[in-house]
Formats: C-alpha cells, structure tokens, sequence
C-alpha cells in the first residue's frame, strides 16, 4: 500500500495495514531479553532498565530468568572460555525468533582481554550476533540505540520470500553446536558456519615508519 | 614485628626446621621467611596458635615461577701459572630457579600486625611440584591454593578439595607459568603490532603450509 495514501487515510481516522506490520510491531514491542549479565557491562545494562534509562518505554522491561521465555540475549560482558559452552547452550535454549546484541569490547572481539588465555575472541564465533555495540562499557544510551536499531531491523523483515528472517524458514539452524571443553583450549575453536575471520592484510602491518603510511 | 624475633621464636619451638629470611631489597623492605615444606603446617600452627603475636589471619595466597636461569660471571683470581701469580679471569655459571614457590601474607588482628609473609619451595618445576597445603591451618587458604594449583601447578597435600578453581577440569596447561604457550587463535589481529604482529604472521604461515597447520594447536 502506498505509503502517502496510508498516511492520508490515518488522518481521517482509517488505520489501514498489513499483517506483516502488524507481526512485526507486535514482535518489536514486546522483546523480552534473557536476565544474564557476565561482567561490568552488565551494570550498564541494569542501569539501562531503571528508572532513569528507562528500558521499559520501548518495551523490553520483562527480563525473563528463563531462556525459553526470552527473545533477546544481551551478552553484556567478558564470555570467558570457561563460560562460552553455557551461553552457546543458553541461545540453543531460547525459543525462535530469538535476537542477540553483543554488548562491549569483550564480547564483540575479546576487548582488552583479546590475548589472554582464558577469554573468547567474541561470542560471534559461535552463535549469530544481530546487533554489536562498542564501548567500555557502552553507556546505557549506547543500548538504548543498540535496542532502537534492533527494532527497525525487526520491523523491516519480510515474512515472505526468499529475504524472510531465519525463523521462517524451515531449513535454517535454530541451535548451533556448542564447543566443548579440551586440553588446551575449546573445541571447536570458532563455528565455521557463523563466523568467519575478516580479511586482513597483515602483509604491510609493522613494516612501515610510524607518521607515515 | 621483628622478622628476626620471630624467625628465632619458631625454631625455639619448632625444633628441627629449617628457616631462612628472604631480604627485599625494595625500599618496602618487606622481607619474608623461606620456611621448608616438611615443618611448614607445625610452623603455621605454631604461628597461629602459639606465636607472639598471633598470626591469625591469612589474607593471601599466591604463586611465583622461577624458572631456570644460568647466568655466567666473570671473575677475576689469582692462580699461580708456571710458578709467577697472575691474575686470570674465569667464567663462573651459576644457576638460579628452577623451582615453584608458593607465597602466604599473614597478619595479626589481635595485635594488628603484619604482614608476614612466608614462602615455600618446590624441588623443581616438572616432578617434585608437592608442597603441604595449609588450609588446615587458615581456611581462608583454600580457594587461593586451588588457583594457585590451577595456575601454577603446584600440588598441595592435605588440602581437602584440591580441584582447578578458574579454569575447566579438563585443562592441562598452568597458564602463568613462564614457559605456557597460549593456543594459537591468531586468525583475526585487526590491529596487530610487535609480539602479537609475530603471532599473527607466524599463524598465517602455519595456515599456508599443510605440515605446519597439524604443528600449530
């Protein structure tokens, strides 16, 4: 329906739509995220829902302590090695259509901790990750903005047609392996499947002068 | 608190231990006392229950890795060479570490004093890692001698639930001792520069070359 037409009518008093907004506003306005936090993020993310940040304005206020009846995990921290299994189980365990915002430098690269032994090189290695936010923390407006965006992505989804959001479509994974422990390190290191290392040239890297490219 | 007072207090009470004080030379001047592993629980008891003042408190347990490390010294001596007394330089190797050491900081709440701090020993850093566990004397022992069991490696006797602390049960490595190698997941460095930059390429080398690649854990 055209857009202009749609906004025309509303102003006479005729709200016309289609069941795909309809779907997804409902879906968008009501996203309940899983109530775990893994470290110093996850203070930002409760000041997020307090009165002052206020998450409950956009509907997301019901922090559910059970992965089935949440819609959106909020890895809010550092995922240590250790702990890795046990989100990945935790995604495995939520009902579709399930969201994640990766919140931090720790759980979007392994932050400060990148070369330690013991913290994963971000939870995008084994599960999908809808929305990253950066910061150390991300202030409370940094998840706000991270939960705007993922309501428009919510809310741009086509429920039909070969573009449709994985929940849709039949053959598309729903639960991704979960690493298991080893003698040195998790096995497998990275799902090859989600996650694959971005292309960079270190080829050039260290050999040139500092101030000059 | 006299390091000395009570170094000659324990070995009147403790007979046949063997004690050493440690000097620091940093300007804290915190010294501490080498205790050996056989007497080490009937000093700690001694220290808690006996001693003046009483160490009642122990507030923390942590690890040290030494390992070996040869150093050559030049010295000069006289010889007599051919009858006539020269002055002939020697290389002299002496070795130093090779050992795990496990640190306790001790403090007296009665008397508001401390730290203490005593030091224990292993016999080297691969077999003879056994040292006694003294949570049977503080409790506040317990968790710091699991991470340092976890991280060090060290095996404490007599400790009641000797099990890794951070890390999972079915790791191998201690990873901060000085010769642990951390796994090589140096796929993606957006940033990398000097140790990491090393890493880095080295992964990707080991990628290029299938050998290489089984090399690499």
């Amino acid at each position: 329906m055209d857009e202009q037409l749609k906004s025309e009518l509303r102003r006479q008093g005729v709200v016309a739509t289609s069941l795909q907004e309809l779907y997804n506003w409902g879906r968008k306005s009501s996203i309940w995220p899983l109530n775990f936090g893994l470290a110093c993020c996850a203070i930002e993310m409760i000041a997020t829902t307090m009165a002052r940040y206020d998450l409950a304005r956009f509907g997301a206020e019901v922090f559910r302590p059970s992965p089935r009846q949440a819609d959106l995990m909020i890895v809010a921290g550092t995922v240590t090695k250790k702990m890795a299994p046990q989100v990945v189980r935790l995604y495995n365990q939520m009902a579709e259509p399930k969201y994640v915002i990766s919140m931090g430098a720790c759980a979007i690269s392994g932050g400060p901790f990148k070369q330690g032994y013991n913290v994963l090189k971000g939870i995008d290695r084994y599960i999908p990750v809808d929305v990253f936010i950066p910061g150390c923390p991300p202030r409370p407006e940094a998840l706000l903005d991270a939960f705007l965006m993922l309501q428009r992505k919510i809310d741009e989804q086509q429920l039909t047609g070969p573009a449709r959001p994985r929940h849709l479509q039949a053959e598309q994974p729903s639960e991704f392996s979960v690493p298991q422990y080893s003698e040195h390190d998790l096995v497998p290191t990275r799902n090859d499947a989600v996650w694959h290392a971005p292309l960079v040239n270190i080829s050039n890297a260290g050999t040139n002068e500092s101030g000059r490219d | 608190m006299n390091l000395e007072e009570i170094k000659s207090q324990i070995e009147a009470n403790v007979p046949g231990c063997s004690l050493e004080i440690i000097p620091n030379a940093s300007p804290s001047g915190q010294h501490s006392l080498l205790v050996d592993p056989e007497h080490a629980l009937t000093v700690g008891s001694f220290l808690r229950d006996g001693a003046s003042p009483r160490f009642d408190y122990c507030s923390n347990v942590t690890g040290v890795d030494w390992p070996l490390k040869e150093t050559t010294a030049k010295q000069k001596t006289k010889k007599i060479v051919d009858g006539v007394e020269k002055e002939v330089e020697e290389a002299v190797k002496t070795s130093t570490g090779d050992y795990l050491e496990v640190v306790y900081h001790l403090f007296s709440l009665e008397d508001r004093q401390g730290p203490l701090v005593l030091r224990m020993r292993t016999g080297d850093r691969a077999e003879r890692v056994h040292l006694p566990s003294l949570t049977p004397v503080w409790r506040s022992a317990e968790f710091q001698e699991r991470e340092v069991y976890d991280l060090f490696g060290i095996v404490f006797d007599g400790h009641p639930d000797l099990r890794r602390l951070l890390m999972w049960e079915e790791f191998t490595d201690h990873p901060m001792r000085k010769d642990y190698v951390d796994p090589d997941d140096y796929e993606y460095e957006p940033t990398a520069h000097d140790e990491v930059l090393k890493r880095t390429q080295a992964h990707y080398a080991a990628q290029e070359t299938p050998s290489g690649a089984e090399e690499a854990r």
